[in-house]
């Protein structure tokens, strides 16, 4: 169709444009948990797989770090189908950490994320804090992991199958764990699902955790009215999507408040830079972006872009500059 | 709803899907099915029998991509760049999707999976499709139609207004045969209880087969035993349709005999469909359509034999 063509934007400035050149003079630099960052926007673990797939897209190093699928010990091929649910505004998923495990990972996708010059923010699963152990053992001394994050929304098959995340002493024990093992920052990824997320975060704080990601999915459920059949084969499952944004946002902004001086990762619904705004704002030093992937597959860079041209509008030179500038109501 | 048509987000020169704005060039009913055709050269170009499209929707409480097989391409001619869909209205994302109108613009990434294999040698191709399923096997058909292959075709649904373009089928084979669960057009009963005498008659040497996993795993299991090479088409839960979420996993028998769960969306759709490890899906066969009426099963009459009748010893 002749009227269907190409707009690229580096055909645009033959022109000076002072609002591009402004947005490009943006610093969009972040520190997290230590770890220097180009910019504050990364995939969230679980809908990103190991980048792969994303780089049939866009060139994925074009992104803050690459926070990849959470990794087991062994092998795992996940639950059994329907893994998904979509709801209002959201979706259930249930897919059982599907993953090679860890020496499958090392051997074939570390290798490809290092050719690519990525910053790997690996992210680990276990069963048991000895399996965490090991995992964080085996991803020692290599090159690109710049992080380790604690996927503790795991049954722990040594407590009557609850969840890490849900108890202090449980977290607090992982976390002290794969800290020991650990020779990169390590962060503690949380729930909402627990009565005060503030406890946890204090305790896997002083077991060790050099920041914390805030936060992950929330527990949920849907039937089939008619057949009365759970929308998941597990019944229950992770709620993520716009559905759950201004939860995840309310918890940043609680353990911000409780522990100021604990780097955050906000995740949680975050589509557009306008919600980016908020969780840094709210506190978090760098945000993970989930399901929108699945939505756009070009979110990421979408909101770097935007978040460059939010910030020059109205006038910031650096994006640190935002972080944590909640003005409360007198 | 994207407002421009013509935007195209990914890596041109490559084979890799984009995201494309596009316009909606057509929309029309097909029996109990719709069809929109959609103005996306770039997917076009790059498209194979086998992948399909995922497109944004914009319906109420909805949040993901809808996705769709590919029904036909146009790389020539007046239409030249034109992508098609088929698909049921029967949920909030296709019922919203036959609201859009033509010069809507929707946004589009594609194309995405896994095509069709074809075949290295002139051999004669069974297409075996269910419900809207037929819609990528006339695109099929075409394909290997140009490449100077046999095509018949099996075409089954519920009702005769569930039989996807029956004129199209006819046109692109060189047979058709037509099923339908209550007999109302063609032979009455599902494509498996046509499925030997079209086998023997058409001497097909390959199956394609794309519709209700349910009907996958009927025509998968009766290749097997007939040891007739079979590609399917799936279709499963999809939350990303690029390969990240891990949502739509089928378990697939390797070589080795180890079962892995693979995509669907990035491995398949289309699979080898004797290494599905249907046994550990949810997908049942059910029960026979079609009864056979019930042979007595009384013993033959009794007839007098020669020596009864002629008193031989």
């Amino acid at each position: 169709m002749s009227d269907v063509r190409r707009i690229e934007r580096s055909q645009v400035p033959f022109q000076r444009d002072p609002r591009e050149e402004a947005a490009a003079a943006v610093d969009l630099s972040t520190v997290l948990a230590g770890v220097e960052l180009p910019n504050p926007i990364l995939p969230a673990s679980g809908c990103f797989a190991s980048g792969a797939e994303m780089q049939r897209f866009y060139d994925v190093t074009e992104l803050g770090a690459l926070v990849v699928k959470s990794i087991t010990l062994e092998p795992r091929e996940g639950l059994p189908t329907p893994r998904m649910a979509e709801t209002p505004s959201g979706m259930l998923n249930a897919i059982g950490l599907q993953n090679p495990g860890v020496d499958a990972w090392l051997e074939h996708d570390l290798p490809w994320l290092q050719g690519k010059g990525a910053r790997i923010i690996a992210s680990i699963a276990g069963s048991s804090v000895d399996e965490f152990r090991t995992v964080a053992r085996r991803l020692r001394r290599h090159a690109g992991i710049v992080a380790i994050e604690v996927n503790l929304s795991c049954p722990n098959v040594e407590h009557r199958g609850l969840v890490f995340a849900c108890s202090a002493p449980d977290s607090a024990e992982v976390i002290s764990a794969v800290r020991r093992e650990s020779d990169v920052p390590v962060l503690a990824k949380l729930t909402s699902d627990v009565t005060d997320v503030t406890e946890i975060a204090r305790a896997v704080v002083e077991a060790g955790a050099d920041g914390l990601t805030l936060i992950n999915t929330v527990l949920g459920m849907t039937v089939d009215p008619e057949t009365g059949r759970p929308g998941l084969h597990n019944t229950y499952g992770g709620l993520s999507g716009p559905a759950i944004r201004p939860i995840a946002l309310r918890n940043v902004h609680q353990v911000r408040e409780a522990l100021p001086e604990v780097p955050i990762l906000g995740c949680g619904g975050i589509r557009h830079v306008t919600e980016v705004v908020q969780f840094l704002r709210a506190g978090a030093s760098a945000v993970s972006v989930g399901t929108a992937t699945f939505v756009d597959p070009f979110v990421g860079p979408r909101l770097i872009d935007e978040l460059r041209h939010w910030l020059a509008d109205r006038g910031y030179a650096r994006v640190t500059d935002l972080i944590d500038t909640i003005e409360p109501w007198t | 709803m994207a407002t421009r048509a013509g935007t195209i987000e990914g890596r041109p020169d490559t084979d890799d899907p984009v995201k494309v704005t596009c316009e909606v060039l057509a929309r029309r009913r097909e029996g109990a099915y719709w069809l929109l055709s959609l103005a996306a050269p770039a997917i076009a170009d790059r498209a194979r029998p086998g992948q399909f499209v995922n497109l944004a929707v914009a319906a109420p409480d909805t949040l993901l991509r809808r996705p769709f097989s590919i029904a036909r391409v146009s790389k020539q001619g007046m239409a030249a760049g034109t992508v098609d869909v088929v698909f049921a209205a029967h949920g909030p994302g296709t019922s919203w999707l036959t609201g859009v109108d033509v010069h809507d613009v929707v946004d589009v990434v594609g194309p995405l999976g896994t095509p069709f294999p074809l075949p290295q040698r002139q051999v004669a191709c069974l297409l075996i499709g269910g419900g809207y399923g037929v819609a990528p096997l006339f695109y099929l058909a075409d394909e290997l139609t140009r490449r100077g292959l046999r095509v018949d075709m099996i075409v089954g649904a519920a009702t005769q207004d569930r039989i996807l373009n029956a004129i199209e089928a006819k046109r692109l084979t060189a047979s058709v045969t037509f099923t339908t669960e209550d007999g109302s057009y063609g032979e009455h009963g599902r494509v498996t209880d046509v499925f030997d005498e079209v086998v023997e008659r058409c001497g097909s040497g390959v199956v394609y087969a794309c519709g209700p996993n349910p009907m996958l795993r009927a025509v998968s299991e009766r290749c097997r035993e007939r040891r007739i090479p079979v590609q399917v088409a799936v279709e499963e839960h999809m939350a990303c349709g690029i390969g990240v979420c891990f949502t739509c996993v089928l378990p697939i028998r390797r070589k080795d005999g180890q079962v892995q769960m693979k995509r669907a969306c990035i491995d398949g759709p289309v699979f080898n469909g004797a290494r599905i490890a249907w046994e550990d899906t949810r997908y049942e066969i059910g029960p026979p359509l079609v009864v056979e009426d019930e042979v007595d099963e009384q013993p033959e009459p009794s007839r007098p034999t020669d020596a009864d009748v002629w008193g031989e010893s």
